[in-house]
C-alpha cells in the first residue's frame, strides 16, 4: 500500500505515513474514486492502470466506492479535503448534484472524438462510455413488447430496481417519464402488474432473472453481448422499444484544487483514446464514448440498435426526480 | 437468582466498560452524522409507513420463528440419533449466508420455477407466488428459525439431567415435565430470542424489499439509504437511526417486562439423558418435526451448494485472497466479541441494571450499518485514511453486531453458574480469577464456544461498513462475491459463495466443538 494517502493528509497521521511513502516520494501518485466494479480484477480498471502508468510516470491508484450514487455521497462527506484528484463513474442522473457540490473544476480537454448517439457539451464531465437500459429476456419469448403500453397489456413479468437504491432503477423511471410525461404515473399503473419484485440493486434483479422468476429485466442493450461473448449463450438478447431508449452516459470529472491538476487533465485525455476505450467493451459490458462502431468486439453487432437514444440535460433531470419518483411510488403502492 | 452472591469486582467495572464502548460506538457515530447535516427535510409520511411496515413484518418473522423453533428444539433436545450434532451444525448455516445467496438459495424451492411450483403442478395446481408479506416473513423465518432453535435448544441442554432423572422417579409424563419444568426453562429463555430476532427483522433491506414486491414494502433501513444515497440529506439518515435506537429500546423494555428470571437451579452438569417422551406417537412427532426444519433448511442450502460446486476451482485468485483475509477477520471477531461478552453477561447475571444492559447490548444490531459506517467514516477520516481503518473498523463493528448473540448464550449460563455455586465460591473464598477460572469458566465452555463460532461465522458472512471504508484490494469474501455479481459473473459468484458458505460453517462447527469437549467437567 505505498503512498496510498496522499498531501492532503493531516499532521497526525503523515508520521505513520512517511516511511511507507519514502520509496515513492518521487513519483506523483493520482487518485480516482470510481465505483467498485470498475476497480475489480475482471474490470477495466486493472487494464487502465497499466496502460496509463506506462506513459504517465505516476502511480494511478483506484479507490472503490459501491456504486455510482455512493460515490457521489462519499466525496460530498469529504468536501474539499477529498483525496480524489478524478472521479470516474456518475452518470447523467447524478451530474446535476455533482456540479452542486463546487468540487469539479474544467476539464479542458477536446472532445471532438466522441462517438455518443447524441451531442455532448459540458465544461465539467467527460463520458467513457454508455449503454441503452433495455428489458433483457430469453430468445424464445413470445410475443416480445415494443413499448411499455404493450408491455402493461401483455402478461409478461419483469423485474425491475428501486430508483430510491439503484442506477438503472433510477433510469427506468426517467425512461419513463421522457416517452409519457404527465401520463407517467397512469403506466406505471398499468405496469404494477406485471412487476414481479422491485429489487435494491441490479445485481438481485438479474439474479432473479436468471433464476427464471421473470421473463424479461431491466438492464441494458449490450448485457446479451456478455453472454454471447463470455459464456457463449446467444439466448439472451433485448427488447426493441419503438419510442426509443433512454440513455445511460457514464463521465468523469477532475476535482478542483488537485494536487497533480496536470496529471489528472492528461488522463481525462487518455480516457478518449482507443488505449482505454478498447478496454470498456468486455470489462464494463457497456458501449466506449468515443470508439468507432468498426472497432467494436464481434458479437457486438449482434446487438439490438434501438433508435433515438433518449436523455433529459443533467438539470432537468435533477428537477424531475422527485416528482418521478413520487408518481412511481403512489402507483406502485397501491 | 444470587444476586450479589459474589462481590463487585474487575469483572463488574469490564461489564460496564464494555456498555460505555457500545453505547460510545453507535451514539457517536450518530451524532456525527447529525452535526455534518445541513438543512434537513425531517421525517414525512412516507418514513412513518416504513416504520409501521418494518415493525409489522419484524414482529410477524419473530413470532413465527421463535414459534416454530420451540417443538424443533424439543425434539432435538429429547432425541438422540447418529447425526444428530452435524444436523444442528448444517442447519446452522442460513444464519451466515449472505443475503442474496439465502434469497435465491430459497428461489430453488419456493420460486416460480422451484420445486414446490413444479410439484403443486404435478397436481394441476397453480404455483406458489412468494412476493408479498408472506415472502419476507418466509425468508426471514429461514434466516433466523436455525438460531432461534439453538438459542431455545441451549436453554434445555441446560436443565440439569437430574432434575430429568427425579421427574423420571417420580412418574412425570411429557406434560408434567412441560409444565414444571420446560415452560418455566422457555420463559427465560424465549423473550431474549425473539428480542435479537425481532431487532435482525428491522433491519432488513435487500430480502424485505427483493421478496416484498415493491415500494410497500420499504423498510426504515431502505429509508435511510435513499435520505443517505438519493438526497443526501444526512439529517433525515441521522433521524431514522434513531427511530431505529427508539425501536430497539422500546422492544427491550417490552422484552424484559414479559421476561421471569431462571428459576431452574442447577445439577452436576451431567449430559442430559431424557426418560419421558419415548411413546411412539411423541417419536412421531419428534421425527416429523426435525424432518420438515431440515428440508426447510437445508434444501434451499444444497441448491446453493449444487451450483457453487462447478465453478469453486475456476473463481478468479483474488476470492482465494479475499478468504484468507475474511478468516483472519473472523478470527478476531470471534475473541473482541466473547471478550466483551463475558463481563458483560457476568454484570447482566448479577441482575444489575439488567434490562438497561441487554437493551444497550442489542443496540449493535438495531441500528443501520450504513448510519454508523458512515459516522465512523466521518470521525475517523481527519485521523488516518479510511483504507488503512477497513480491516480494524470492520472487526471492530462486525464484534459489536455478534455481541448480543454472544450474550443471549452467555447469560443464562452465567445466571445458573452463578445461582448454583454463587455461594458456595463464596463460602470457600473464591473470588476473581480463581473464580472464573475453576466455577464460571469450565461451565459456560458450550455457550462460549457457541458465541465464538456465531460471532466467527456471522463476520464471515457480513458485508457490514467494509463497503465504506474498503480498498478495491482489501475485499472481504461477501464483497467480493457481491462484486463478481454486480459483472454478470453468475457462476463464479456462486463459487464465492459456495465457499463463503463452507468457511462460516467449518469456523462456527470448530468453536462449537471446542465448547463441548469434556462437555461435563
Amino acid at each position: 500500500m505505498k503512498g496510498k494517502v496522499t498531501m492532503k493528509t493531516p499532521l497526525i497521521a503523515s508520521g505513520l505515513i512517511l516511511a511507507a511513502g519514502m520509496a515513492s516520494a518521487d513519483t506523483p501518485v493520482l487518485t480516482i474514486y470510481t465505483y467498485d466494479s470498475f476497480t475489480s480484477d475482471w474490470g477495466p480498471g486493472p487494464a487502465v492502470e497499466a496502460a496509463f502508468e506506462e506513459t504517465c510516470g505516476c502511480d494511478l491508484q483506484f479507490v472503490g466506492a459501491g456504486d455510482g450514487a455512493s460515490l457521489l455521497a462519499r466525496l460530498r462527506l469529504e468536501g474539499d479535503s477529498t483525496d480524489a484528484d478524478i472521479v470516474l463513474g456518475l452518470d447523467t442522473n447524478l451530474i446535476a448534484a455533482a456540479r452542486e457540490t463546487g468540487l469539479f473544476a474544467d476539464h479542458g480537454v477536446d472532445a471532438s472524438n466522441l462517438t455518443l448517439p447524441v451531442a455532448w457539451q459540458d465544461d465539467q464531465f467527460l463520458p467513457f462510455d454508455w449503454g441503452y437500459f433495455a428489458f433483457v429476456h430469453d430468445t424464445d419469448m413470445q410475443n416480445v413488447p415494443t413499448s411499455f403500453t404493450e408491455l402493461a397489456e401483455s402478461d409478461a413479468r419483469i423485474v425491475i430496481q428501486d430508483p430510491r437504491s439503484s442506477t438503472p432503477g433510477l433510469g427506468l423511471l426517467m425512461w419513463v417519464k421522457y416517452v409519457y410525461g404527465d401520463a407517467a404515473e397512469a403506466v406505471w399503473e398499468a405496469l404494477a402488474d406485471n412487476i414481479v419484485t422491485v429489487t435494491p440493486g441490479w445485481s438481485e434483479a438479474y439474479g432473479l432473472f436468471l433464476e427464471g422468476e421473470a421473463d424479461m429485466v431491466l438492464s441494458y442493450t449490450t448485457s446479451p453481448a456478455y453472454h454471447l461473448i463470455a459464456e457463449e449463450d446467444d439466448t439472451r438478447t433485448a427488447a426493441l422499444f419503438d419510442a426509443g431508449h433512454y440513455l445511460q452516459i457514464e463521465v468523469a470529472g477532475m476535482v478542483e484544487g488537485s494536487d497533480h491538476a496536470d496529471l489528472a487533465r492528461d488522463f481525462l485525455a487518455f480516457m478518449l483514446t482507443p488505449a482505454f476505450q478498447s478496454v470498456i467493451p468486455t470489462t464494463n459490458w457497456m458501449y466506449p464514448a468515443a470508439l468507432p462502431a468498426s472497432d467494436l468486439p464481434e458479437g457486438f453487432d449482434t446487438l439490438i440498435q434501438p433508435q433515438p437514444g433518449l436523455i433529459f440535460t443533467p438539470e432537468e433531470a435533477a428537477a424531475l426526480r422527485d416528482e418521478a419518483l413520487e408518481e412511481w411510488r403512489a402507483a406502485l403502492s397501491q | 437468582m444470587a444476586r450479589s452472591a459474589q462481590p463487585v469486582g474487575i469483572s463488574a467495572w469490564a461489564g460496564a466498560a464494555v456498555a460505555a464502548l457500545v453505547l460510545t460506538v453507535i451514539a457517536v457515530p450518530l451524532g456525527a452524522v447529525m452535526l455534518r447535516a445541513d438543512a434537513s427535510s425531517g421525517l414525512g409520511p412516507a418514513d412513518w409507513a416504513a416504520v409501521r411496515f418494518t415493525v409489522g413484518q419484524a414482529f410477524l418473522s419473530a413470532l413465527f420463528s421463535v414459534g416454530l423453533a420451540i417443538p424443533v428444539a424439543r425434539a432435538l433436545a429429547r432425541r438422540n440419533f447418529r447425526g444428530r450434532s452435524a444436523l444442528i451444525a448444517l442447519m446452522g448455516a442460513p444464519f451466515i449466508l449472505p443475503v442474496i445467496v439465502a434469497v435465491l438459495g430459497l428461489l430453488t424451492v419456493f420460486g416460480r420455477q422451484g420445486a414446490l411450483s413444479e410439484i403443486l403442478r404435478l397436481f394441476g395446481l397453480p404455483g406458489v407466488e412468494i412476493y408479498g408479506l408472506h415472502g419476507v416473513v418466509l425468508a426471514h423465518v429461514f434466516f433466523n428459525l436455525p438460531l432461534a432453535v439453538r438459542l431455545i435448544l441451549q436453554g434445555w441442554l441446560a436443565i440439569p439431567v437430574e432434575r430429568f432423572r427425579l421427574a423420571a422417579t417420580l412418574g412425570f409424563s411429557s406434560r408434567d415435565i412441560a409444565r414444571h419444568m420446560e415452560r418455566p426453562m422457555l420463559r427465560n429463555v424465549l423473550p431474549g430470542a425473539f428480542l435479537v430476532i425481532f431487532l435482525i427483522c428491522t433491519t432488513s433491506f435487500a430480502v424485505a424489499l427483493t421478496l416484498g414486491g415493491g415500494p410497500r414494502a420499504t423498510t426504515v433501513e431502505l429509508a435511510i439509504y435513499q435520505a443517505f444515497l438519493f438526497d443526501f440529506d444526512l439529517g433525515r439518515a441521522a433521524l431514522l437511526g434513531l427511530v431505529q435506537v427508539a425501536i430497539c429500546v422500546i422492544a427491550g423494555v417490552f422484552v424484559l417486562w414479559v421476561a421471569t428470571p431462571n428459576a431452574i437451579g442447577t445439577g452436576l452438569d451431567q449430559q442430559v439423558e431424557r426418560w419421558d417422551g419415548q411413546s411412539r406417537a411423541a417419536r412421531l412427532l419428534d421425527g416429523a418435526f426435525i424432518t420438515a426444519a431440515a428440508l426447510f433448511l437445508l434444501l434451499p442450502l444444497t441448491a446453493v451448494v449444487l451450483r457453487g460446486a462447478g465453478a469453486i476451482a475456476t473463481m478468479p485468485p483474488s476470492i482465494w485472497v479475499a478468504a484468507l483475509r475474511s478468516i483472519a477477520l473472523s478470527l478476531v471477531t470471534a475473541s473482541v466479541a466473547v471478550g466483551m461478552a463475558l463481563p458483560m453477561a457476568m454484570l447482566i447475571a448479577r441482575g444489575r441494571a439488567r434490562g438497561l444492559l441487554e437493551t444497550i447490548g442489542a443496540l449493535s444490531i438495531a441500528v443501520s450499518p450504513l448510519v454508523i459506517g458512515t459516522g465512523l467514516f466521518l470521525i475517523l477520516r481527519p485521523i488516518a485514511g479510511p483504507t488503512d481503518m477497513a480491516l480494524p473498523v470492520t472487526g471492530l463493528v462486525n464484534a459489536l453486531a455478534a455481541l448480543p448473540f454472544v450474550l443471549r448464550a452467555l447469560v443464562p449460563a452465567v445466571e445458573q453458574a452463578e445461582a448454583g455455586y454463587g455461594r458456595l465460591a463464596l463460602s470457600l473464598g473464591l473470588s476473581g480469577p480463581n473464580y472464573l477460572r475453576h466455577v464460571l469458566l469450565p461451565r459456560l465452555r458450550r455457550p462460549l464456544g457457541f458465541g465464538a463460532g456465531l460471532a466467527a461465522a456471522l463476520s464471515m458472512g457480513d458485508l457490514g461498513v467494509i463497503t465504506l471504508f474498503a480498498a478495491p484490494q482489501q475485499g472481504t469474501l461477501p464483497l467480493e462475491m457481491y462484486r463478481l455479481m454486480g459483472s454478470y459473473r453468475t457462476d463464479d459468484a456462486q463459487g464465492a459463495a459456495l465457499l463463503l458458505l463452507v468457511l462460516s460453517l467449518a469456523i462456527f462447527w470448530i468453536f462449537d466443538r471446542g465448547g463441548r469437549v469434556n462437555a461435563a467437567v
